[in-house]
């Protein structure tokens, strides 16, 4: 296929969408289950027979969902997403510790978090007289329990840990399993951000040890605004919302029922149809990344190999392909793919829409220029070799032309 | 032909992307982030730094169904355009940053990418008409910006849509209106965009420190008061001159010398001068034959008149006036215009002022 310049998506007849990363098409058995919910009336905190019926199928829910993760029904708290989960744990956990022992002021973290987890930390550190430790991570974006070892030494000074399951950008998974027993054996929480994970990677909140894990609907065919803080029975967490404290006096806030039941149904989906799912998304993902390669040789693949494993999984996500283009910019091939319809994404969005290097990438050692030249690639469960075709079709043309483009900066 | 349309979250740019989209052109809108520490929200009557203003212009994207995105300039912008306005006034003179912009940022970096990622035009918001590749003054006298257009190339020009210049400003909030736009009402923007509250002898204070120095009347010699920086000054200025001369007649600065710190005032007889010296012109067209006969605007809102251009030494122009002018200083731009009352004033091109002429003889800075 010639490249000639920009085309608008609407000449194209088919959209390829590689940004499940970003959010996924919700799943019809989703959708169906959530607009029976819809038309009924009912606050699962009422005492009526509407209000019994609403409380029963989100309390069926949590149960469904509890299973599939590995997790007790009273350790489910439902939240409004992945991004309150992981505000409610961080400061949460910090705040309840600190409470309980004042010496517990340092959080130790990744500097590769989603910003939901970065953020919540140097909010605490800002405000709040967290003292913060960060956790060197491997080229690959993964952190390695003797570093989590050294970083949390004797724990008495600890209130948190916190390392992300599965990186959102990069893909690259961490032995969250081990990394736990590490802070369990110094008296340390361990909160991981399992966003990414959960349908993805095997992830099993009791075998792994961890005190919280946060997980949202919106990536794996559920809704938006719908997530799970997994939080143990016996973890103190003090609130962010106050209010009738409906989850576990943790969470306050009418339970959104038909939110939860499709976020149960699509949980219990996602992980149900996982390892069928994540071999046939490996097996796309490496014809995509080998293609690419192959066309532009040049291009770097960023995060762990495509055939890594950790814990007895795969070590990289089997959706992820996160690319380098050397020479080019992130946000010029963005918008050259967009315009003849193929949906990716430079990292994670930033509401001002100002291309930033990516702070993971920046973290695992890599230089501002390749940050800025990367591209996200991210397959999920309605990717088929069709949309890895069109990827191939056009890159090495995408890349020239973005590469002659320049940087806009000298 | 594929378009890329400037939008700075204001109306003018909004309809022009509008505009080149009913046209039938293939439109990419992409909002300039100039700023390196954006405001969430706006401040001030100016409109395109903020986080707001970008989402005002994506507003009007999504709703024109046009992909969108957010180019970071701030760099460039930094360096081309605000390090070069604080770097010309501590040399005692007075740039147009506006121009610059047009000049280094729209139509350079910007031109250059669209047209490096396969764009054939980019459009803008601006009050100016192209004929062809004939730059010409927007029938909207009151909201005409074809001086900071000025400094344009004929290959910069080639690639360049101005789908305002034919109407009134009025009647871009009309269409603005007629469309559910939000921003149809949105304050027109004014001073410039780096400096929000319009405060510049503050701005160039905090960027450059005190640099007291003599305020000198040029007809006795003496000095008459001091000030904290001659960047606080412009060739021209009447006001806020904070001297006591010792009569009742209203001095003018004359002249800037940034090495001894040196502010020259003088009566409104000495204020006129018949002719300036510049550097090399840029052209909009083919380079006329020198000399000729135009009107020429030295301000972005000043009035034009009529001059005789001169080939001058080193490259650069001798430009006399018909009639005297004042407040000409060393770096704004001389535009020459030549006179079409039917078509529309057509831009013949600009040079930087260095330099006043004496009306006797020699040069004054």
């Amino acid at each position: 296929m010639t490249v000639t310049g920009p085309t608008s998506a609407s000449e194209e007849n088919r959209v390829s969408y590689l940004d499940h990363a970003a959010t996924t098409p919700v799943l019809p058995e989703v959708l169906a289950a959530m607009t029976e919910q819809l038309g009924r009336v009912g606050n699962a905190s009422s005492l009526h027979a509407s209000g019994r019926a609403a409380r029963r199928a989100a309390e069926q829910s949590r149960e469904r969902l509890a299973e599939a993760v590995g997790a007790r029904p009273s350790e489910v708290l439902f939240t409004g997403g992945g991004t309150e989960s992981d505000n409610l744990a961080v400061k949460g956990l910090f705040w309840a510790r600190r409470q309980a022992d004042s010496r517990r002021r340092r959080i130790v973290v990744s500097p590769a978090e989603h910003h939901a987890v970065l953020d919540s930390v140097e909010w605490l550190a800002k405000h709040d007289g967290a003292e913060i430790t960060w956790l060197p991570v491997e080229s690959t974006g993964r952190v390695l329990p003797h570093a989590l070892a050294e970083a949390l030494g004797d724990g008495e000074d600890v209130a948190l840990a916190s390392v992300m399951w599965a990186n959102n950008e990069i893909g690259t998974v961490s032995d969250i399993p081990a990394l736990a027993a590490v802070a369990r054996e110094v008296g340390v929480p361990l909160h991981t951000d399992a966003v990414q994970a959960v349908g993805q990677v095997p992830v099993d909140f009791e075998a792994s040890g961890v005190d919280a894990l946060t997980m949202t609907g919106h990536k794996l065919g559920g809704p938006m605004g719908a997530g799970v803080l997994l939080l143990r029975r016996d973890a103190e967490c003090t609130p962010l919302l106050h209010g009738g404290g409906q989850e576990r006096d943790v969470r306050s806030g009418t339970l959104d029922v038909a939110a939860i039941v499709g976020l149960a149904v699509a949980t219990v989906a996602a992980v149900g149809s996982r390892e069928e799912r994540a071999a046939r998304l490996a097996g796309l993902r490496d014809r995509l990344v080998e293609g690419v390669v192959e066309q532009v040789p040049d291009a770097q693949l960023n995060g762990a190999p495509l055939g890594d494993r950790v814990d007895g999984g795969p070590g990289r996500l089997p959706g992820n392909a996160h690319l380098s283009f050397p020479g080019a910019e992130g946000d010029a091939l963005l918008m050259l793919l967009d315009a003849r319809g193929i949906e990716c994404s430079t990292g994670s969005a930033c509401s001002a829409g100002v291309a930033r290097p990516s702070h993971v990438l920046l973290a695992t050692g890599a230089d501002a220029d390749r940050a800025r030249s990367s591209l996200r690639f991210s397959l999920g469960h309605t990717s088929t070799g069709a949309d890895v075709d069109a990827v191939l079709d056009v890159i090495a043309p995408v890349v020239e032309r973005a590469r002659r483009a320049g940087l806009g900066r000298r | 032909m594929r378009v890329l349309a400037a939008m700075s979250g204001g109306v003018d740019s909004a309809v022009a992307a509008a505009l080149a989209v009913d046209a039938g052109h293939d439109v990419t809108g992409v909002h300039l982030a100039l700023s390196q520490n954006r405001q969430t929200l706006r401040s001030g009557s100016r409109g395109c730094c903020s986080v707001e203003d970008s989402h005002d212009a994506r507003r009007v994207a999504d709703e024109l169904g046009i992909p969108f995105y957010v180019w970071d300039l701030a760099d460039r912008f930094t360096e081309d355009v605000v390090d070069d306005f604080v770097a010309e006034y501590a040399a005692g003179r007075t740039p147009n940053p506006c121009l610059r912009c047009n000049e280094k940022i729209k139509f350079t970096a910007v031109l250059d990418r669209a047209l490096g990622l396969g764009f054939d035009a980019v459009v803008t918001g601006h009050h100016a008409r192209l004929d062809g590749t004939e730059l010409r003054r927007s029938v909207d006298a009151a909201k005409d910006q074809s001086y900071v257009l000025g400094v344009l190339t004929p290959e910069q020009l080639a690639a360049a849509m101005f789908p305002l210049g034919g109407m009134t400003k009025d009647r871009v909030r009309e269409i603005a209106a007629e469309r559910g736009f939000g921003v149809a009402a949105k304050p027109d923007s004014h001073d410039i965009c780096f400096i929000p509250d319009g405060d510049t002898r503050g701005f160039l204070s905090r960027r450059l420190g005190s640099q007291p120095g003599p305020v000198v009347d040029a007809a006795t010699g003496r000095q008459v008061g001091e000030h904290d920086g001659t960047y606080g000054f412009t060739v021209g200025q009447r006001r806020g001159l904070g001297i006591a001369a010792g009569d009742q007649r209203p001095r003018y600065v004359l002249g800037i010398e940034p090495v001894t710190r040196t502010v020259t005032v003088g009566t409104a007889d000495l204020a006129g001068v018949p002719a300036v010296r510049t550097g090399a012109p840029t052209w909009t067209g083919r380079a006329p034959q020198l000399p000729f006969a135009a009107q020429v605007q030295v301000r972005a809102h000043g009035a034009p008149v009529a001059c005789r251009v001169r080939p001058d030494d080193g490259g650069g122009l001798l430009v006399e006036f018909a009639d005297q002018q004042r407040g000409v200083a060393p770096g704004q731009s001389a535009v020459f215009y030549e006179p079409d009352p039917d078509r529309g004033d057509r831009v013949l091109g600009q040079a930087a002022v260095t330099a006043a002429v004496e009306r006797e003889a020699g040069v004054r800075r």
